[in-house]
């Protein structure tokens, strides 16, 4: 389901960079909340269970993906965000995610060109 | 499929949490140099308290829970001619640590960039990805 015959596995690698995003902007926001457990998705292993077919759903390889960041040096408060590694990644992600939008994008036009038989 | 927080949810409200942080600051920096004639009634700095807010695992934005009077307690100071002095001369400063205000304060302009660099990396991506057919 996940490997689409259209997409690829770029519908999949889409979900999981936008899930991504919104984990990494709520390590972002935490930055400064004590106690606060910085998350990661492993992109690799999501991609992987997603695509063949090893979890059920995008949704359920992206939880099966989940875990928590080690911090470089552990703060007193227990928060475990360090903005550096944090921004890094983000920004990482976004152009990641906009890489698979132009992968995508490609797709879109060559199906279009196909349908206008231009 | 219930929807969870998007990342303009979870963007926004950090940065009002923020904006509760710099408002905090900013009172705590109003009345640093307040006197009181006794020591309970002295100013003591204000400061809220930051916690996880979260509707689905992973996704999780932050609030202020409470807004608490912080540990540092007001200093005795004797200055006889204050016309709030006591009957021993001494007056109490407010307990405002202004150097470690000014620290939070900076610390909050830096997180509150942060968060509108999120926002806007995320605007950017959904517009482009609204855009997907051009």
């Amino acid at each position: 389901m996940a490997n689409d015959a259209l997409f690829g596995i770029h519908g999949a690698a889409l979900q999981i960079r936008s899930q991504r995003l919104s984990m990494l902007a709520s390590n972002i926001a935490n930055a400064s909340t004590p106690g606060y457990k910085a998350r990661d998705i492993d992109f690799a292993k999501a991609l992987d269970d997603a695509t063949n077919g090893r979890a059920a759903s995008t949704t359920s390889a992206i939880s099966g993906a989940m875990g928590y960041r080690v911090p470089v040096e552990a703060s007193l408060d227990g928060n475990t965000v360090e903005l550096p590694v944090e921004q890094t990644q983000f920004a990482e992600n976004a152009v990641a995610y906009r890489s698979t939008l132009s992968f995508l994008q490609g797709d879109v036009s060559s199906l279009m060109q196909a349908l206008k038989g231009e | 499929m219930s929807s969870p927080m998007s990342v303009f949810d979870i963007a926004g409200q950090a940065m009002s949490s923020q904006i509760v942080r710099l408002n905090a600051i900013a009172s705590n920096m109003a009345n640093a140099g307040t006197v009181s004639t006794t020591k309970e009634g002295a100013f003591r700095a204000l400061k809220p308290v930051f916690t996880e807010v979260s509707d689905a695992p992973g996704v999780a934005t932050v609030k202020v829970s409470q807004v608490v009077q912080s540990a540092t307690e007001p200093t005795r100071r004797h200055d006889p001619s204050n016309p709030l002095a006591d009957k021993n001369g001494d007056v109490w400063d407010a307990g405002v640590d202004s150097a470690a205000e000014l620290v939070d304060m900076i610390e909050t302009q830096r997180q509150y960039q942060n968060n509108v660099q999120v926002m806007q990396t995320a605007k950017t991506l959904t517009l482009d990805t609204l855009r997907i057919e051009k």
